[in-house]
């Protein structure tokens, strides 16, 4: 699904990504973890081709991303801070995107009331609370139908419900087959979804496998302190 | 690009900005009109305005929009768009928006002035025409200064410090140049000079449109010469779309290098 060989980004004199070599197959729910300032972010970014790497290749389904735009047809994508233009309306943004994206959705309805954002619908973005953008948000990633999703922090700024509701909705895309790329720092929401993690460290790969392997390969009993066992060891 | 273009003029037709700015201009023209009591004479009082405060307000909406919308950006370099549409989409929303309320705006009162009636048809319209000219330009400067510079303030300061050495500074130097060689032959250079900035440009065409070259003194003569025939009027308006062209080009190739 997703292949990326040798990548390297620098801002400034700060290298945030340090050849990172990462094979994602298909299907299934990969979280992508890592201390602050580890690079999460910018190698998904790098992967939406929104930051543009000093080196390395990456391909999406095959295709090597500097090849055109058109591979993020393939991608629905979830900013970590949902940012939208303040003066448009929530149903405006929505019937935006989907013109942009060549309209062949009929979910967002669906979407929509479950996240029970139908009183919102014509309120302006920039007046709703950060836990309903975030569900706006939600709304604009999930109603398309793409084999490739990639969540930043979907966990923020949601409400226990909506949390609930968030991972039923993870669990039915993965069931279809999809593949989901998730970062998080809620340690319980990763260990409940993902089937694999990726442990990036000081902009490299430390770890990819299984949430078991990585118990055996820390000797821990449990999840949040493997994690914090790597980050005390190598004092990050 | 055609969609980025419809949303962007759609989000700024609905600000409160396009209809201040077309307001200013509706009342300029008619109070202009009702000063001046002449057609002819109110196009030159316009002329003044239009050559300071075009590039002014092209270069400051040009960065306020490009910073305002840096999220509707963001949200938009995530989609199966590419990157020059986006950015060619929004620089052509902020210069068409900004044009059409400068043409309206202007265009009205000296339409119900008698616009059509009259013989100063021709210069009017060449002073829209520069003045539209004179927009594109600017929004495009604007555009590359606030995508070469992450901080606003920066972003502010660097296209006021360009509007102001393009519309005054330079002039001055301009001047202080011609006065110290003015031993020398001087013509070729102060063509040069006035064809690389495009406010003295757009200024120049139209004084000796307005035939009133004789306020330019001998380089007035000179310049008669040269812009005052079709090989002059031509050249001038090339150096009018190179200087809309050449910064369009740098902003897509800049946005295609940068990192969001």
């Amino acid at each position: 699904m997703v292949s990326i060989q040798d990548l390297h980004k620098k801002f400034g004199k700060n290298e945030v990504l340090s050849g990172v070599n990462l094979e994602i197959g298909e299907g299934g729910i990969f979280a992508v973890l890592g201390p602050n300032g580890s690079g999460k972010t910018t190698l998904i970014k790098c992967l939406l081709g929104m930051v543009i790497p000093n080196k390395g290749t990456i391909s999406v389904l095959g295709k090597n991303i500097k090849h055109g735009s058109n591979y993020r047809y393939q991608i629905d994508y979830l900013p970590q801070i949902a940012n939208f233009p303040s003066n448009l309306k929530v149903k405006e943004l929505i019937t935006m995107i989907k013109d942009l994206r060549g309209n062949k959705t009929t979910v967002d309805e669906q979407l929509i009331s479950l996240f029970k954002l139908e009183p919102f619908l014509d309120k302006k973005l920039g007046n709703l609370s950060g836990g309903t953008k975030q569900k706006v948000n939600l709304v604009l990633t999930f109603m398309f139908d793409s084999p490739l999703i990639i969540l930043d922090e979907p966990t923020s700024g949601l409400d226990p419900i909506s949390l609930i509701r968030l991972k039923n909705l993870i669990q039915a895309e993965k069931e279809k087959g999809k593949t989901i790329l998730i970062t998080s720092h809620i340690m319980s929401f990763v260990e409940e979804v993902s089937d694999e993690i990726v442990f990036l460290l000081e902009g490299k790969i430390y770890f990819k496998g299984s949430i078991n392997e990585l118990k055996t390969k820390t000797d821990q009993p449990d999840f949040e302190h493997a994690i914090a066992s790597i980050l005390t060891e190598n004092h990050a | 690009m055609l969609k980025i273009l419809k949303y962007s003029f759609y989000d700024l037709m609905r600000s409160r900005w396009s209809y201040v700015y077309f307001a200013f201009y509706l009342l300029l023209g008619i109070v202009l009109l009702f000063l001046n009591n002449d057609l002819s004479k109110a196009v030159i009082t316009l002329m003044n305005v239009i050559i300071v405060l075009v590039p002014l307000i092209g270069t400051i909406f040009g960065v306020m929009y490009y910073y305002n919308s840096k999220e509707f950006t963001e949200l938009l370099l995530a989609q199966p768009l590419k990157r020059s549409s986006i950015f060619l989409g929004q620089y052509l929303g902020v210069a068409i928006s900004l044009s059409m309320s400068l043409i309206l705006g202007l265009g009205i009162p000296f339409v119900f002035y008698g616009l059509f009636k009259s013989t100063a048809i021709w210069d009017f319209s060449l002073l829209l025409i520069t003045g539209t000219f004179l927009t594109f330009i600017f929004t495009a400067l604007a555009f590359n200064i606030a995508l070469s510079n992450e901080n606003r303030i920066k972003g502010f300061g660097y296209a006021i410090l360009l509007w102001l050495f393009l519309a005054i500074i330079y002039d001055g130097l301009f001047l202080m140049t011609l006065i110290i060689f003015e031993d020398y032959p001087l013509d070729k250079v102060s063509l040069v000079g006035t064809m690389l900035n495009p406010i003295d440009l757009s200024r120049t065409l139209i004084l000796l449109k307005l035939d009133i070259s004789a306020l330019l003194g001998y380089t007035g003569a000179v310049f008669k010469q040269f812009f005052g025939t079709n090989f002059g009027l031509m050249v001038s308006f090339v150096a009018l779309v190179l200087w809309v062209v050449l910064p369009v080009s740098r902003m897509t190739f800049k946005s295609k290098k940068k990192d969001f």
